[in-house]
């Protein structure tokens, strides 16, 4: 595709096997740096397995390949450290202050007192949260709360930024602006991997895959895979691809 | 009866297929029960005595021969007074007697390691056993209800004590919990079932668990352990019935006031189980405890249900001996259940 | 009796915390009913209101022609109730859980299963699997059926389609369209706004607020007016640069393009010049179809 410097994920025939069942069935795909990419399947159809391998949480049964440049049949551990992830179920601990969350994942992802300090005022400031700094967490509102959610995850400025559902229930205004976040980490060269149920998002995605019965069954532009299967909208994109799905979780 | 009958059918298969809970719950009070009657003992045998004498007299050689032959102690012969304390330290002897003749009289020292005091307890209280028969003085002591003192039988009670708090009180309200975390709870609630039914379907099942872990302790006890068994037996499983009764209301108590089964768990183990053991008198005896606990310890019902267990199958009092405990114990499960209906009838 | 859902002014707080500020709605007979709005819009009070398993502080619920308040006990057996989190038995089967649920109502299974059939066929084939080893869709396929055993006139759905997937949850909207030939009115909340076009009508919440109640196709009336799509490759910077620009209100994303509402004078041609003045290539603006993400866009868009 391009040169390899330019590549943020790429992974071949990556498998992972529970037993006799195989969750993830030999995919292949890379991701270029700065990209969004989004991650897209039926319920069950592997992505939570898929990511977990990604984010070096678990092996591969079989297949190769590098996330930020490390190894995921080996360097797991690696790989977490270079990486940001965030879900809409976890990400923020509601009793603790925005600055104490801020400095907990910091200090969770190694970085020294120094860099903590100027990347905290860097980002209450670029976030506008400066005058609720000291606001326990689960007292302010939700549009706010999923802003310092994906501020922590990026605090240690990773590569990638893994972001699992990360809009599932909030209202469409709080949706939007997050996705204003993701573009602008993206216009500044962090490749961002996404899932979501919403297939409006998944239009904002410079590609995107969608995974059926554990493997990608289409990868493409979204303005691509429109016009390849003849419709309108993702949401119909979706349905065509993820109709035959044999597997559920 | 329709409804009641798939209630209790369902909390059934919610037992039964929980293997591991249900393996817990069975073999724990057996484990317990043989725990605490074998392996763990207050009595203390094979007490290591030394003696040393500064004069071999008929007296002397009684004294070695009296440990040489009983078998609480293991005579370890005689010693000088320096050897004492390296034999102490170095962990071979418990005790050491010291004798020093005078020429009239036999004064005599008994020097142990108190560094396990039940061991040092017991050891003094031999000893000076073994010098008072081979004295002049004559001291008859008999001891009543337990005569050979065995502790085996002192742990059943609180065993049962503790085991039914566990399995009833924290079973039911974690159940209990349960539905109301997952949901399940409103969609019984809103169903046409009566909440009293709801209620009795989840005391049900635990009941008759209860009642299968009673007959198993009870033929324990009586049959491995050893306890006498006489007329008392059925004041034993009556009692024992209201104690399970009163167990599944504190069961219910817990889960109407907690909202998750993390808490049930915590609260029905802090507020239930550390009291159960250490306010009951299950090991601790409630006499010797400072006012203020033995008027707390009148608030935990085990310490009551102990009590009643003693006297019944150990002391074998008849049942109006334990009048006291049982309407005490009555009393409670009656105002715990009253406020427990009040509070689910009640509307949210 | 024509309304089956009648609420009056209800309000409920939680300490501080104001979930529902004088709700006001009602439901006809054979009604497809959406609550449509985000988690935490108070939504699920609002239903465990109405299930009579939540007092309101003022205001009142009439369902069924019965008080949730005062009549509840009989309000109970009538009314088909489906929890946030398809609440079902995990260690029980699927056999199980469906007979469990049929007991509480006093009804047989065999009974009513010709209303479940059409949900419960794909279920039927492995009725020994416990439920907590279904995937999403057939979760809430369970979930439906057990809510429906007892034939009610009236099913309460609390986002049944949350965390399912967009094939599954399209199946299940389908269900829910024949269900209603069966006669069955059905209240059903979701934040998806675009399951908004599947109801006959929708309450449109927020904040504990209802900000607007009528059919579909009547809210995004007028909606059209001053609504533009707005396209180019480098899509950040054209939201920047729409935002600048004088007549525009408000620029947001919408799926593949951005939409611009606008100021009465505005005009496409001058707006595109401005922006390709500004080194944004290639900008395509053309008139939009507004939907109920719109309408519900606008109507909060104050609040934030």
């Amino acid at each position: 595709m391009t040169n390899k410097d330019d590549i943020a994920i790429s992974v071949k025939g990556l498998t992972k096997k529970f037993g006799q069942f195989t969750a993830v069935d030999h995919i292949t795909f890379d991701v270029r740096k700065g990209e969004i990419f989004g991650f897209l399947g039926a319920n069950g159809a592997g992505k939570t397995t898929a990511m977990r391998m990604l984010c070096g949480l678990s092996y591969p049964t079989s297949g190769s390949g590098s996330i930020a440049g490390f190894d995921v049949n080996t360097q797991g551990e690696e790989i977490k450290r270079h990486i940001g992830y965030m879900s809409q179920k976890f990400s923020l601990y509601g009793d603790l202050s925005v600055k104490q969350n801020l400095r907990l994942f910091s200090t969770i992802y190694g970085m020294s007192d120094r860099e903590i300090k100027t990347r905290m005022d860097e980002v209450m400031k670029q976030l506008d949260m400066e005058s609720m700094a000291d606001a326990r967490v689960k007292s302010i509102p939700v549009g706010w709360r999923q802003k310092l959610a994906f501020a922590t995850a990026t605090i240690h400025r990773p590569e990638i930024v893994f972001l699992d559902e990360p809009t599932g229930g909030v209202d469409p205004v709080t949706r939007r602006r997050f996705w204003e976040l993701i573009y602008q980490a993206s216009s500044e060269g962090m490749t961002v991997f996404v899932t979501t149920h919403y297939l409006d998002e998944a239009e904002y995605c410079n590609r995107l895959s969608i995974m059926v019965d554990g493997k990608i069954a289409a990868l493409d532009t979204p303005a691509a895979l429109k016009e390849k299967y003849h419709v309108a909208t993702m949401d119909e994109v979706f349905r065509i691809v993820a109709k035959d799905a044999q597997r559920s979780e | 009866m329709n409804i009641l009958g798939s209630l209790i059918k369902k909390e059934a298969i919610h037992i039964v297929r929980d293997r591991r809970t249900m393996m817990i719950t069975l073999f724990m009070p057996l484990v317990l029960l043989l725990l605490f009657g074998f392996a763990i003992s207050t009595e203390v045998n094979d007490v290591r005595v030394a003696l040393v004498t500064d004069r071999h007299t008929d007296a002397s050689r009684e004294i070695a021969q009296a440990f040489a032959v009983n078998s609480y102690f293991t005579f370890t012969g005689l010693a000088s007074e320096e050897d004492i304390t390296p034999l102490l330290k170095q962990g071979k002897i418990d005790a050491a007697l010291v004798l020093r003749h005078d020429g009239i009289r036999t004064p005599y020292q008994i020097v142990v390691d108190a560094s396990n005091p039940t061991v040092a307890q017991a050891a003094v209280a031999y000893i000076s056993g073994v010098i008072k028969k081979n004295s002049s003085d004559i001291i008859i002591t008999r001891t009543l209800y337990n005569p050979q003192m065995k502790s085996s039988y002192n742990f059943v009670p609180g065993t049962l004590g503790m085991i039914f708090i566990l399995i009833c009180a924290i079973m039911t309200s974690v159940s209990i919990v349960r539905e109301k975390e997952t949901g399940t709870m409103d969609l019984l609630l809103v169903s046409p079932v009566k909440p009293i039914s709801i209620i009795i379907g989840k005391l049900i099942p635990y009941f008759i668990l209860s009642c299968v872990i009673l007959a198993i302790m009870l033929t324990m006890a009586y049959t491995v352990l050893g306890l006498p068994v006489s007329d008392t037996i059925i004041s034993v499983i009556g009692v024992s019935l209201l104690y399970i009764v009163l167990s599944l209301s504190i069961g219910l108590l817990v889960s109407s006031i907690v909202s998750n089964q993390v808490s049930a768990l915590i609260v029905s183990a802090m507020l239930f189980m550390v009291p159960v053991i250490m306010l009951s008198g299950m090991i601790f005896p409630v006499d010797n405890m400072p006012v203020v606990l033995q008027g707390i310890s009148c608030i935990i019902p085990a310490r009551w249900y102990i009590a009643a267990m003693r006297k019944l199958m150990i002391q074998q009092i008849e049942f109006s001996g334990v009048l006291k405990e049982v309407i005490i114990m009555a009393g409670m499960t009656v105002l715990l259940l009253a406020v427990q209906l009040g509070k689910f009838n009640a509307k949210k | 009796m024509s309304n089956v859902i009648e609420v009056n002014g209800v309000s409920k707080s939680y300490g501080k915390i104001r979930a529902l500020d004088n709700v006001s709605f009602s439901v006809k007979e054979g009604e497809m009913f959406g609550l449509i709005g985000p988690d935490g819009a108070g939504k699920s009070s609002l239903y465990r209101m109405l299930a009579t398993l939540l007092l309101p502080d003022s205001g009142t619920l009439t369902v069924l022609g019965l008080d949730s308040v005062k009549d509840y006990r009989a309000l109970r057996s009538k009314i088909g109730y489906m929890p946030e989190r398809f609440s079902l038995y995990p260690d029980l089967t699927i056999s199980e859980n469906l007979h469990f649920f049929a007991d509480l109502f006093g009804v047989k299974v065999k009974e009513n299963y010709d209303l479940i059939a059409p949900i419960f066929t794909q279920l039927a084939k492995f009725p020994n699997r416990p439920a907590g080893k279904l995937s999403g869709g057939m979760k809430q396929k369970l979930a439906l059926s057990c809510a429906l055993i007892h034939r009610p006139p009236l099913l309460l759905l609390d986002e049944p389609t949350t965390g399912v997937d967009a094939v599954s949850r399209n199946e299940f909207w389908d269900m829910l369209a024949t269900l209603r030939h069966h006669g069955i009115t059905i209240l059903v909340s979701t934040s998806y706004m675009d399951e908004a076009t599947r109801c006959d009508r929708i309450a449109m919440i927020d904040h504990g607020r209802i900000l607007r109640t009528d059919t579909p196709d009547r809210l995004v009336e007028g909606l059209d007016e001053n609504l533009y799509n707005a396209v180019a490759p480098d899509m950040f910077r054209l939201l920047a640069g729409l935002r600048k620009l004088p007549d525009v209100i408000d620029c947001y994303t919408f799926g593949a393009t951005l939409h611009v509402v606008t100021a009465d004078g505005f005009n496409p041609e001058q707006a595109k010049r401005r922006l390709e003045a500004e080194g944004i290539e290639k900008v395509e603006i053309y008139p939009a179809k507004g939907v109920i993400e719109d309408l519900f866009i606008k109507l909060t868009r104050n609040d934030q």
